[in-house]
């Protein structure tokens, strides 16, 4: 039989890798298992930008600048592994009007202490010399940052093992064992027909086809699947998915020197809008391939391949990158992002089904806040008062589960559809 | 600006064997035909040939099988003539999509090109990129020849024995003097032959199998008597010309030399093997003066495409990854279509005969072709013979020792095998997918191509061949083929897109 643990985290993406890592260095007992290998979800469907430049005023901004700093000092001796890399990022205004307003999100910024410095056409040009003629000017954020996210995952779990934790892969979670009652069934209406199961007492475990394992703390870390694992605790955390395309490039000699968006990204990021939006946001490799992305689209978990997807980035990004037109793409791949109906995270114990923990729902931005995130619930399962203050990313705000269950649990993908090619 | 479309009831990706043969079939069942193929000629990867703007009339010679080919195109030739065959050559299908069911089930299927490499710098006047809708999809996308990585085989000089082939086809010369022929299988025969008969100097074709694993499957060959026929013409050659043909043998490592350090091959050390492919100590010898070696370990059918469309795959005997379809050829896709080395690598009459069928199939007569229950029987046999020459040629066993840490496994992101075991001992990796995601194997210009077998085959481990899953995942590209950044920014936006009716009205 499985000896329990002190902590038992579900999902070994960026952010159940981190939440393990910080954990088992804390002396804390730590299972890890994922229903396949370590960054197979949406963690190898993405880019591994760190940026502050992008974000809201206020938690998630804080929860930002504090990743930020985790990255470089508690995870600093590990830069070399996951190909971590401070280029910084530029954002480009075009129009008269997206000049202005990135001029007024600058002077906000560097008001909460985010390091951005203005770039007239001159400078602009001189850190990007390919970069469009239309181009009014823009501003620079040193702080930007990147990773590769699959480097990451896999190497905080190998990490985490080094360190005394036990990383189980190939083993999906079915449901949770609960103390007073007996374990709630591994389906929904198994622990719907049970009616106690959302308040069926502690959540002491799960349950796997490869046997229960025990825990004081479950933590969810199961990123687009988080919704779909707190109803099987009988929990709502509405977690959607949101569409995202990337473009890849054929390797080419250096011509993108930075992460380069254009003005507009930043009105795209906080939008709830299902439509197809796209704000290019290009970068080189060391590789030489430029990546091209992203797109943001709610259409469920639609795997179809769009054109049209494909067609606005190629136009977004030769409109900032003009030599782009005769550039060939060699690849694409889309992942589905993460988020709650309030585009913040969910991260902490939720008081509804007490020994479960969520940390998911980062939506775009779930690479560079996974360092932050892990220390920060290490600290809350080590019964720590955190560095910073969680409440803004309680699970409880969702409040009860709805009596009918959310539509797009019954759409979710199965484990082999929803696996995604892995990225550039 | 969308590329002008292009509609008939069906559409044929590929004018090899199977595709021709597919085109030719489907025309004279009556239904109209596009045919797509990245190729400046018909042809394919067996019959390429020279420009027939520089030789008009081909003579077929150093082909087999060329008969079969003149028959074919005089009925290809005739259908264009009576406009029930679009021919599209030196376009390049970027990507497949089945369209959304509108009115009834027959939604069909959208193909969109681009010009190939080749094609955009020539002066011919062709009108660029293509859209194709068609009610019916018929992919015969080849094989091209599989790769093991050996020390050294990242230098120039080094190629695909089938590449070296297709050099001489097309140019008519040789990409060299002195070449070394190495790998497996009965492939390796015709390569070496036509570089004897365009004047080059064979020093050595090495068989990592041995002929008397080749006896046992005798009976089964033995039914296809052209085969027969060919092995008898081969050994001709080889005598006439005094190529050493070794079995047993494999080369452990391409030698370079150059200047600057090596920069291009100049020799091979050699070695004799088991039966699984491990290397006998003390039978080290080495060729030099060789200016191109080439290799070939079988063929890699190209499924990207039948991929993108889901369709239900299966592992053949020689460990490749091949499209499932029912005797008229159709895949689990209603609708779409496989022939040729895509449903199983068997040789250019198989893919004919295949062609044949799923083009009479697609056109949609319940009627089979004619003189059925012959063709099935040849088929058959066919068949046969081919799973009788994957079991005589497989890719041994102990391969994977034959490298050395530094070796080079992917060419294009330069993968050494030390990193691709690093990844899978320490970060779990164990398949196509997940060492390409820890270590950048499969992820450059050629996305895998090249690479992907072998990638599967470490991520599997010493010893153990991949699975279905791993090799799917080094076989999918979402793009089929590059695509030109500016070619995708003027794809119309207003378009009503038949793929894509997810993307219009309301999705909230
Ligand atoms: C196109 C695109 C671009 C992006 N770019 C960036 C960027 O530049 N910077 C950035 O910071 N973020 C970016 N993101 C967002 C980022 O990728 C996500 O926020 C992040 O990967 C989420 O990580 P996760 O660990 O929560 O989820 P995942 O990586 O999806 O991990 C969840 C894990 O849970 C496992 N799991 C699920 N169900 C079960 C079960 N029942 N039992 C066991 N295991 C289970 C899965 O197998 C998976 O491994 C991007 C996203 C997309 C789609
Ligand atoms: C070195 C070598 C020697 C051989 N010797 C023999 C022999 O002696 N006897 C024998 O029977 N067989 C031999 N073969 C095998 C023979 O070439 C194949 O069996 C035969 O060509 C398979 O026919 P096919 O129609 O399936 O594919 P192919 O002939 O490979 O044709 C596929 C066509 O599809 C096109 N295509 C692929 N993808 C796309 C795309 N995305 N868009 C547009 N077009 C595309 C390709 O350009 C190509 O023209 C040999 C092969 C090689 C490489």
């Amino acid at each position: 039989m499985n000896q329990g643990s002190d902590v038992l985290v579900i999902g070994a993406g960026v952010i159940g890798a981190a939440t393990a890592y910080f954990a088992a260095r804390q002396g804390l007992s730590v299972t890890v298992i994922d229903k396949g290998l370590p960054a197979s979800g949406t963690s190898s469907a993405c880019e591994g930008n760190i940026l502050v430049s992008d974000k809201e005023l206020g938690p998630e901004l804080e929860l930002t600048r504090y990743s930020l700093g985790v990255w470089h000092q508690d995870l600093g001796e590990h830069k070399k592994l996951w190909e971590f890399e401070s280029k910084g990022g530029i954002i480009v205004a075009s129009r008269e009007s997206s000049l202005a307003s990135l001029n007024r999100v600058m002077a906000v910024q560097t008001g909460y202490g985010v390091a951005v410095e203005e770039l007239d056409q001159d400078a602009l040009r001189e850190a990007e010399p390919h970069i469009s003629r239309e181009a009014l000017g823009g501003a620079s954020y040193s702080e930007d940052c990147q990773v590769q996210p699959m480097l990451v995952a896999a190497h905080l779990v190998r990490l985490a093992t080094e360190a005394g934790a036990r990383f189980l892969a190939d083993t999906p979670v079915t449901g949770f064992l609960r103390s007073g009652s007996s374990s709630s069934g591994s389906s929904r209406s198994g622990s719907s027909s049970s009616g106690s199961a959302a308040n069926g007492g502690r959540v002491t475990g799960v349950k796997t086809p490869r046997g229960d394992f025990f825990a004081d703390a479950v933590v969810n870390c199961t990123g687009t699947w988080a919704g779909e694992l707190a109803a099987l605790a009988g929990v709502s955390v509405p977690v959607l998915p949101r569409r995202g395309f990337v473009m890849v490039t054929e390797p080419l000699p250096p011509m993108v020197h930075h992460k380069v968006y254009a003005a507009e990204y930043i009105d795209n990021v906080g939008s709830s809008d299902a439509g197809l939006q796209g704000s290019p946001v290009v970068e080189g490799t060391p590789s030489g391939t430029i990546l091209i992305g992203s797109t943001r689209e709610r259409v469920g978990f639609d795997r179809t391949v769009s054109t049209d997807a494909l067609s606005l980035l190629a136009r977004n990004s030769t409109a900032l990158f003009p030599f782009l037109k005769h550039v060939k793409a060699i690849r694409h791949y889309h992942g589905f992002r993460p988020y709650c109906p309030d585009h913040l995270p969910v991260i902490g114990h939720d008081e509804r089904a007490p020994g479960l923990w969520h940390a998911a729902g980062h939506e775009g931005a779930g690479i560079g806040l996974s360092a932050g995130t892990g220390k920060l619930l290490a600290q809350a399962l080590l019964g720590q008062t955190p560095d910073l203050d969680l409440s803004p990313f309680a699970p409880a705000r969702f409040g009860e589960l709805p009596a009918s269950e959310p539509a797009h649990h019954s759409t979710s993908p199965q484990s082999a559809e929803h696996r995604e090619e892995a990225t550039a | 600006m969308t590329p002008p479309i292009v509609s008939a009831d069906i559409a044929v990706v590929g004018a090899g064997p199977a595709g021709l043969a597919a085109a030719v079939a489907a025309a004279e069942s009556g239904a109209t035909v596009v045919l797509v193929d990245a190729g400046a000629q018909p042809g394919g990867q067996f019959w390429r040939h020279r420009p027939e703007t520089v030789v008009p009339v081909p003579d077929g010679q150093g082909h087999h099988g060329w008969k079969s080919y003149l028959d074919l195109r005089a009925r290809f030739d005739a259908a264009r003539h009576q406009g029930l065959i679009t021919y599209l050559p030196g376009l390049q299908v970027w990507m497949a999509q089945q369209n959304q069911p509108a009115q009834g089930d027959d939604a069909g299927f959208t193909l969109r090109t681009t010009p190939t490499v080749a094609e955009a710098a020539s002066d011919r006047s062709a009108a660029g990129a293509r859209t194709v809708v068609a009610r019916r999809l018929v992919l015969c996308t080849g094989g091209y020849d599989r790769q093991l990585p050996v020390p050294g085989w990242d230098l120039p000089g080094v190629m695909a024995a089938g590449g070296i082939q297709a050099f001489i086809k097309a140019n008519g010369i040789l990409p060299g003097k002195r070449f070394v022929i190495a790998g497996t299988g009965p492939f390796l025969l015709p390569v070496a032959a036509n570089i004897a008969e365009a004047g080059g100097k064979v020093l050595a074709v090495l068989e990592s199998s041995s002929p008397t694993t080749w006896l046992p499957h005798l009976r089964a060959a033995a039914g296809v008597p052209e085969k027969a026929l060919e092995g008898a013409e081969y050994a001709a050659v080889f005598a006439r010309h005094r190529i050493p043909y070794r079995t047993r043998s494999i080369v452990t490592e391409v030698l370079g030399s150059g200047s600057l350090g090596a920069d291009h091959a100049s020799g091979v050390r050699t070695a004799k093997v088991d039966a699984d492919g491990s290397v006998r100590p003390g039978t080290e010898r080495v060729y030099e003066d060789v200016d191109v070696v080439g290799f070939g370990w079988g063929f890699t059918p190209q499924m990207e495409l039948p991929l993108s469309f889901g369709v239900e795959t299966r592992l053949d005997t020689d460990g490749s990854l091949v499209g499932v379809v029912d005797e008229r050829q159709q895949s689990s896709v209603p609708g779409l279509y496989l022939a040729g080395e895509v449903t199983g690598v068997g040789g250019a009459t198989l893919a004919v005969l295949e062609g044949l069928a799923a083009g009479t199939a697609a056109a949609g007569g319940s009627a089979l072709p004619q003189k059925t229950a012959a063709s099935e029987k040849t088929t058959a046999r066919h068949r046969r013979f081919a799973e009788a020459m994957h079991r005589a040629h497989p890719v041994p066993p102990a391969w994977q020792d034959w490298l050395t840490p530094e070796t080079t496994v992917c060419r294009c992101e330069e993968v050494t095998a030390g990193e691709i075991t690093e990844a899978r001992e320490s970060l779990g990796a164990r398949d196509a997918r997940s060492l390409k995601s820890f270590t950048r194997a499969g992820m450059g210009w050629c996305q895998g191509r090249v690479c992907g077998f072998a990638s599967a085959c470490l991520g599997a481990g010493p010893g153990a061949s991949p699975t279905a899953e791993s090799l799917s995942s080094a076989a999918k590209r979402p793009l089929a083929a590059p695509v030109g950044i500016g070619e995708l920014a003027a794809l119309d936006a207003d378009y009503e897109d038949p793929t894509n009716s997810l993307l219009k009205g309301d999705r909230a």
